[in-house]
């Protein structure tokens, strides 16, 4: 199949992939299953549930809406390149520290959505949280821990105040 | 935080999860993320028809697209789903892996493709020509109890699967004798449980004949049996493997089609294959919840004394029987009678047959629907005699001294205390300074309204549940468990527990659970039932454990086995501290030269029975407003206090309450599976169902009290299904508090504000 598919080369986090690829094929399912980063996850078929969500050149982006051939050229993060080494990532340790998964299949788009919500808005208001995750579904947790964890880790990456 | 490598303390402490490392980082392996080389993907095509004949199925362009390796219809694989007689004389149509002529529910596969990727099986499916002719549908159970109703299933004189009866005391002399009887009409919606990973299955087969499944599943090796008896295929060379479990909430208890044909296809083709469903899919095949239509009496004295009940539950079970469809419908009946004492009462289940996905448990299983039918009644007599619901409560509620107590349905309850509970919740609440603000909002012309719940949450039971507890050769110790996870934490509670019991620090515990191989026996994770059942099996099995080291460690010491006691690590000789051996040299010496009277190894199995359930209990409390203009409710205030017994992990339980009450608030105000009359689906996406988001969640306040459970090692009661339990009825009694100077007697959940602005508008005239 690869060979017949459309060369495309991507950055995932940090290192340079090139493949081909199949016209109708998922960036989802390339990282998945081609690429082997199965940290990414998919909960849904109508880009509703977050699960698959990773950053696309510094966006957090559902990898289900879109092609892997429109990722051509492009940088990629996945919940697998937030840790650096065994150190884990403010915010995975923020999740740990305040309970803020349960199952975990909903976390790692969870946690990449966080991430970038910090990213653009590093002292973000209980609100600001709670409508930053509208595009992610959560069963287990009802989301409470997972506001506390993005609050948690705000708070120790350095934002100076988070009020309610 | 108490740190890991405390010795003791554990059991109530807030330890951060053992699992979540893998989990955050994205290193879990979930059924989906096994990939095997030469691994094939399958494919279902599925009924859009919710009642049909089958008149034919073509099948040839799909069999001759690239990359097919088979295609299956009902005429080549006669497989059956099978299901335990749960009720003497219920009926079994039978539940085939792939349709036989005729489909009973909208998804219903027909035919099933197996093909070297995931796109070329969906692209042949899609290939295959079916025709059907169309059959009338029915999709709500007490219209299918009409005269002249469309048969669900054509092959039955009737829609009735079973009838079933409860009861105890003289219900009619209850009536009566009654001075008021409350008459009510209650429906709970039908709910999808929506488990984030949906469904999958990998089926490898072994060079030797053994089979190696991967399945998303709640219950390993109860599916593993049933697995056997689809496939006729001998169960000792069959392993279910349930890795990383990505939620289930009761959807993944029983044995699905899919499993068994995914299976089926890897013997007969000898190479692995893979099935994942997509969200569609799981929409239109995975058990759903609730969906009973319940028709009470309640029978009391003029100072609100409860004296008899009557309930007929009109239970909708769907098209096809799952192993555990009938749970919930049994479940409603066995706690009817709520915390009160009523000493008379009826409970009938009619459980019916409708062209819709089977039901099943999900989160409650038939509790919250119990607790919504006594709550409400409880709250509508209070109101019709003119007493205060809190009174009305309080004459009635089971007293602390009664425990044991035996209800008129037969069940006994271990312990409680109700009134404690319901004094907790009012307190945190404020309560009368909530209903002074209701009444001052009333006055205004708002609609505000307070409700509340006292519930009793059952838990454990479903048989037995086993542990083992094993010392290594280097002391180390494993645990393997029959309560499988799917994200409960059991890696870390039982850890705590095994601990605290052993007196080592929890990075020397292993727990292991979910594969067949590994593990001796086990029953699974649903129910509330993993702290009580599960945590029951481990704490004996480690005091077996403990009393045979005694032995060795009497030997090594040259003591006395009566005179060597724990001590953190290990043993001494009592009154003698410096004479100790640690856990290492005990279980050097099980494994070494044999000594006499004892038999090698440290290893010992429990398979825990308590023969009776764990009876926790709550009180919940709401404070809501309805907005007259659009009919949106607003929860101003929310008061969930649980009582699950002695507490193992304080951080583990308030998530359990929060993932339970998102649950409840979904039910409550938002979520519906809904079927047109003719029975086509629709709700059957997420961008239709409505799944509470993270701007749902409401104020919040959690409060417990700890009644130990007398007839548990531990203490514990289950606690994963308490806010489910109470909640929605919490949220109701406050609507209708809120509704009521209008004249509004009930309204059905989900409470959304289209409906409640309708029913304004009507009793507004």
């Amino acid at each position: 199949m690869s060979d017949e598919g459309i060369k495309i080369g991507v950055t995932v986090n940090g290192v340079k992939r090139e493949a081909a690829v199949e016209p109708r094929e998922l960036l989802v399912y390339f990282l998945r299953e081609q690429l082997g980063l199965t940290g990414t996850h998919v909960g849904c078929d109508t880009s509703q549930c977050g699960a698959c969500t990773i950053h696309l050149n510094g966006c957090a982006v559902k990898s289900c809406t879109i092609l892997a051939v429109q990722a051509d050229g492009a940088e990629i993060v996945t919940i697998e390149g937030l840790a650096r080494g065994d150190a884990l990532h403010p915010m995975q340790e923020g999740f740990r520290e305040k309970h803020g998964l349960q199952c975990g299949y909903c976390t790692p788009g969870m946690i990449m959505t966080a991430v970038y919500l910090l990213k653009t808005n590093p002292n973000p208001t209980e609100d600001e949280i709670k409508r930053a995750l509208e595009g992610n579904l959560c069963r287990c947790t009802g989301y409470v821990n997972i506001v506390e964890a993005i609050k948690w880790t705000a708070q120790k990456i350095g934002g100076d105040r988070v009020s309610r | 935080m108490t740190t890991q490598h405390a010795p003791s303390g554990l059991i109530g402490a807030s330890v951060r999860r053992v699992e979540d490392p893998v989990l955050v980082s994205g290193k879990g392996c979930f059924v989906d993320d096994v990939q095997l080389p030469g691994m094939l993907y399958m494919a279902l095509l599925r009924s859009p028809y919710p009642h049909a004949k089958i008149i034919s199925i073509d099948a040839s362009a799909a069999r001759s697209m690239p990359g097919v390796e088979a295609v299956l219809t009902g005429d080549d694989v006669k497989l059956n789903i099978p299901s335990p007689v749960m009720i003497p004389g219920q009926k079994m149509p039978p539940h085939p892996v792939l349709a036989r002529g005729a489909v009973h529910a909208a998804g219903t596969p027909v035919a099933a493709v197996v093909a070297t990727s995931r796109a070329l099986a969906e692209d042949a499916a899609n290939a295959i020509e079916a025709e059907y002719e169309a059959l009338p549908a029915v999709v709500n159970a007490e219209k299918a109890l009409e005269p002249g109703a469309p048969l669900a299933r054509e092959e039955l004189e009737s829609n009735v699967c079973y009838t079933a009866i409860k009861k105890g005391g003289d219900v009619e002399k209850a009536f009566a004798e009654a001075d008021h009887i409350v008459r009510m009409h209650i429906t709970s919606p039908r709910q999808v449980a929506m488990a984030i990973e949906p469904r999958g299955a990998v089926a490898k087969p072994e060079p030797n004949g053994d089979l190696t499944v991967w399945l998303s599943t709640q219950s390993p090796h109860r599916v593993r049996a049933d697995l056997a008896t689809s496939l006729g295929y001998p169960e000792h060379r069959i392993r279910v493997i349930a890795p990383d479990v990505g939620g289930g909430f009761g959807s993944k208890g029983p044995l699905y089609r899919e499993y068994v044909l995914a299976c089926h296809f890897a013997l007969k083709l000898k190479r692995p294959v893979k099935w994942t469903a997509t969200r569609s899919e799981d929409f239109v095949t995975v058990i759903q919840g609730r969906d009973q239509a319940m028709t009470s009496e309640l029978a009391l004295k003029r100072d609100g004394t409860m004296t008899g009940l009557k309930v007929r539950v009109v239970a909708n079970l769907g098209a096809y029987l799952c192993s555990n469809t009938a749970g919930p419908p049994q479940r409603m009946m066995a706690m009817a009678p709520g915390c009160y004492q009523i000493r008379n009462v009826h409970v009938e289940v009619v459980a019916v047959f409708t062209n819709t996905v089977s039901t099943g448990p999900y989160r409650g299983a038939g509790r919250p629907e119990s607790v919504l039918n006594i709550e409400r009644l409880v709250d509508q007599a209070a109101r019709e005699l003119g007493i205060d619901r809190l009174a009305i409560r309080r004459k009635n509620f089971i007293r602390p001294e009664q425990f044991p107590y035996k209800t008129a349905v037969g069940v006994e309850y271990d312990s409680g205390d109700y009134e404690k509970s319901l004094d907790e919740a009012l307190r945190l609440s404020n309560y009368d300074e909530i209903l002074r603000y209701r009444d001052a909002a009333r006055a205004r012309g708002e609609l505000v309204g307070v409700g509340v719940s006292t519930f009793v949450e059952p838990s454990g039971g479903a048989g037995f549940e086993s542990g083992t507890v094993r010392v290594e050769r280097t002391g180390e110790i494993t645990v393997l468990t029959g309560s499988s996870s799917h994200g409960q934490g059991h890696e870390t509670a039982f850890a705590q527990i095994a601990a605290e019991k052993l007196r080592v620090s929890m990075d020397h515990v292993a727990i292991r659970h979910g594969d067949t191989m590994a593990i001796q026996q086990g029953v699974g994770t649903f129910g509330s039932r993993s702290a009580v059942m599960g945590g029951g099996a481990l704490v004996i099995a480690a005091d077996r454990v403990i009393a045979k080291a005694r032995r060795f460690a009497a030997h090594l010491l040259e003591a006395s086995h009566e005179d060597i006691v724990q001590t953190d690590g290990g043993f001494a000789v009592a009154g003698v501290p410096e004479k100790k051996v640690t856990w290492r040299q005990v279980a050097a010496a099980a494994h070494g030269r044999p000594l006499p009277g004892l038999e090698p190894g440290l290893q010992e199995t429990c398979f825990f029975d308590p023969r009776r359930e764990a009876w926790g209990f709550g009180s919940h409390v709401a404070l809501i407003k309805i907005d007259r203009d659009s009919g949106e409710v607003k929860i101003e205030k929310l008061v969930l206090v649980d009582d699950c017994g002695v507490i193992i992990n304080p951080m583990i339980v308030e998530g359990q309450i929060h993932g339970g009450l998102a649950q409840a608030l979904g039910e409550a105000f938002r979520e519906q599976m809904i079927y047109g009359d003719d029975g086509e689906v629709l709700t059957g996406s997420l961008i239709n169902y409505a799944m509470p988001r993270a701007e749902l969640m409401p104020p919040l306040t959690l409060g417990e009290t700890v009644t130990p459970n007398p007839f548990h090692p531990l203490g514990v009661k289950g606690v994963g299904e308490a806010a489910t339990n109470g909640a929605p009825s919490a949220i109701a009694n406050a609507v209708i508090d809120a509704l009521a100077p209008l004249g509004i007697k009930h309204i059905d959940m989900p409470y959304t504000a289209p409906k409640i602005w309708a029913a304004i508008k009507r009793a507004e005239g």
